[in-house]
């Protein structure tokens, strides 16, 4: 067992969600509009555009379980109890200090839990079309987008101009391009920085609540990370190289991600929520902002649509891009969507890919580590 | 002599083979895990030790759920790939797949070239295990094997249950029922088999050869069902409950190179 190397002013997910809440309390105290959100669906420019902060609301925790279980059914997915108990207990202080909740109707699980949710605090649920090439799929949801532009004009006694959006367009574009740039570095081999690090970085950065800073940030990291690759790393033999696919892993990074580095494997991507599949598919500048946000939104590849070939297109791409030997699913438990596409995946990435695929389907309890190691050790030793 | 010492600690047994240089097998040692891999780990040392090892002359790889508890291992190796490596060398071919029914997992492993190709293992739950059969052979008060002898001559009976604890409430309704306890047991071997069935058909057999291995390899009645539920013949011999100690021990010996 290897433990990760991190560099020296690494921080880690926790205190970045601490100090994040410290930041959010002052950003209140000087009267900043907070909405709080929960996915990748959310067009975070009309937020912007509201001059309101987005900020990611706790969908992890397995203390927030037990609270969520007193009124939602036990067998339902990990993300949707632990949000809904982070929000009910208090203990998301994002949800907190939020004045609405930006939410869509994704899987179903997700949807009728905002129904409750709605009860604590006004929550905008955006209806989405259940698949992507539908006939009025696009008009449909476009409604959807202009009635958002409306409710938070009501809500906050505001007016949203065009001019407001272009900018929050621009400036999340270039918000984009960082994070893919930073993704990207996993495209050298052998990859430079532990995707444990490059995890959290990416996680915490959702509570850096400055863009510009952000953005400096993480070009500055990049750089960083492309000069240590030249120094350090180039023409140095590659542990195996695995490519996380499935549902947000964002709540079992420690179970999971962190396991396989340190069970002797490198993970170089994400081809799920956490990772660059969004951050690649920029808001088309150059077209009506509403329409523009519309189209880019509805392209985002999660198991929810019907069907679902974005996947396997980013899938491909990313496996050949970097550079990968094994591809490692997760399924959060109860997650049906995901769950059923995960057959397909698996003869697409072994038959159409020729490299092994594994499925783990697992929650945020600690209870099968055991079993996860032993799945997880016996795939990166037939990687080799 | 050189010695290439596989300990599989399992979650109900402890499995130990000791492989001479040319592969043949020079101990065998099987004992029950108990509640501690530590001291199960230094009651095999100690034994190894009276059967002669010269330690100074031995290379040891750890297996099984207990793989990290073997203070005076060179390296652990998942049960998985142990198990093929081993399943391998006993029955001769480098193209199998293996079906091991142990205490608390079953696995499903797919070797081809001698190489782990693919493998499935049971969830967090115990249907389709040996802690299964264990389970329900207690509450028919008979030994697990009796009970793979009794299922030959039962039938006509099913449990629904996937789950062991609503399994055993089921077995607990048709023994109050006063269901004849062979076609109880028949119901038990067939709900395991049906679990381990179901999970073969995620894994691509291809025809391919099958062996089962772990602590049931050797209760006929439930290999001659299993080949039913899968619609293959399915090789299994005395050795089969070491085959992830055997593959650990191969282990060692390539840790040599």
């Amino acid at each position: 067992m290897q433990p990760i190397k991190l560099p020296e002013d690494f921080v880690t997910y926790p205190e970045a969600r601490k100090n994040a809440f410290m930041a959010l309390k002052q950003l209140k105290e000087q009267g900043r509009r907070v909405v709080g959100t929960f996915c990748t669906y959310t067009p975070q420019e009309l937020v912007d555009a509201a001059d309101a902060t987005p900020v990611s609301l706790c969908a992890i925790g397995e203390e927030n379980i037990p609270p969520a279980e007193k009124e939602l059914p036990k067998n339902l997915c990990p993300l949707i109890k632990a949000s809904y108990g982070g929000a009910i207990t208090d203990r998301c202080p994002f949800f907190y200090f939020s004045d609405m909740v930006l939410a869509e109707t994704t899987c179903d699980g997700k949807k009728k839990m905002y129904e409750y949710l709605g009860k604590l605090k006004h929550t905008h649920v955006m209806q989405l079309p259940p698949g992507q090439t539908g006939a009025g799929a696009l008009a449909f949801w476009k409604l959807e987008i202009e009635a958002l532009r409306k409710d938070l004009e009501s809500f906050y006694g505001i007016t949203i101009s065009d001019e407001k959006l272009r900018e929050a367009i621009h400036l999340r574009n270039r918000e984009r391009k960082a994070i893919l740039d930073y993704y990207e570095v996993g495209c050298l081999k052998p990859s430079p920085i532990s995707g444990y690090e490059l995890n959290t970085i990416i996680t915490s950065n959702e509570y850096a609540f400055d863009i510009e800073k952000k953005i400096a940030f993480l070009e500055k990291r990049t750089a960083e990370l492309k000069e240590k690759y030249e120094t350090e790393c180039k023409g140095k033999p590659s542990r195996p190289r695995i490519l996380i696919s499935g549902c947000p892993t964002h709540g079992v990074i420690d179970k999971v991600i962190r396991r396989i580095e340190e069970l002797g494997a490198d993970v170089v991507g994400f081809e799920n929520c956490c990772g660059p599949r969004e951050k690649k598919d920029p808001v088309d500048e150059s077209k009506d902002p509403i329409t523009a946000i519309a189209e880019k939104y509805l392209r985002v590849n999660c198991s929810v649509m019907s069907p679902n070939p974005g996947r396997l297109e980013a899938l491909s791409q990313q496996i050949d891009d970097y550079q990968v030997d094994g591809v490692i699913e997760v399924v959060l438990m109860a997650c049906h969507t995901f769950a059923i596409e995960s057959d397909n995946m698996k003869q697409f990435v072994t038959k159409e890919k020729g490299i092994p695929f594994l499925s783990i389907t697992t929650d945020y309890s600690t209870t099968d580590q055991g079993q996860i190691d032993t799945r997880l050790g016996a795939f990166i030793e037939l990687l080799g | 002599m050189k010695y290439n010492i596989g300990i599989d600690i399992g979650s109900t047994c402890a499995k130990t083979v000791v492989l001479d240089e040319n592969k043949n097998i020079l101990h065998r040692l099987l004992q029950p895990t108990g509640w501690s891999s530590v001291d199960t780990a230094e009651a095999i040392h100690t034994k190894l030790s009276e059967l002669g090892v010269d330690w100074e002359q031995a290379a040891v790889v750890a297996t099984g759920y207990g793989r990290i508890s073997v203070p005076y291992a060179d390296k652990s190796v998942t049960e998985i790939t142990c198990h093929g490596r081993g399943a391998c060398h006993i029955f001769g071919t480098q193209n199998l797949t293996v079906i091991d029914i142990g205490g608390q997992d079953t696995k499903l492993i797919c070797v081809e070239d001698g190489m782990v190709k693919d493998f499935i293992m049971n969830d967090k739950c115990s249907a389709g295990t040996g802690r299964f059969l264990e389970i329900m052979a207690n509450t028919l008060g008979v030994r697990p094997e009796d009970l793979c002898k009794l299922a030959a001559t039962g039938g006509n009976t099913t449990i629904s249950s996937m789950c062991t604890v609503f399994a055993e409430s089921e077995v607990i309704s048709l023994i109050g029922r006063g269901e004849k306890q062979e076609n109880i047991a028949f119901a038990v071997v067939d709900s395991i088999c049906q679990k381990v069935s179901t999970q073969a058909g995620r894994l691509d057999l291809k025809g391919s050869t099958v062996c089962l291995t772990g602590g049931l390899c050797e209760f006929e009645y439930l290999k001659a069902r299993l080949e039913k539920s899968i619609g293959a013949s399915v090789l299994a011999c005395p050795d089969g409950r070491y085959a992830g100690a055997i593959g650990a021990a191969l282990s060692a010996a390539a840790l040599r190179k």
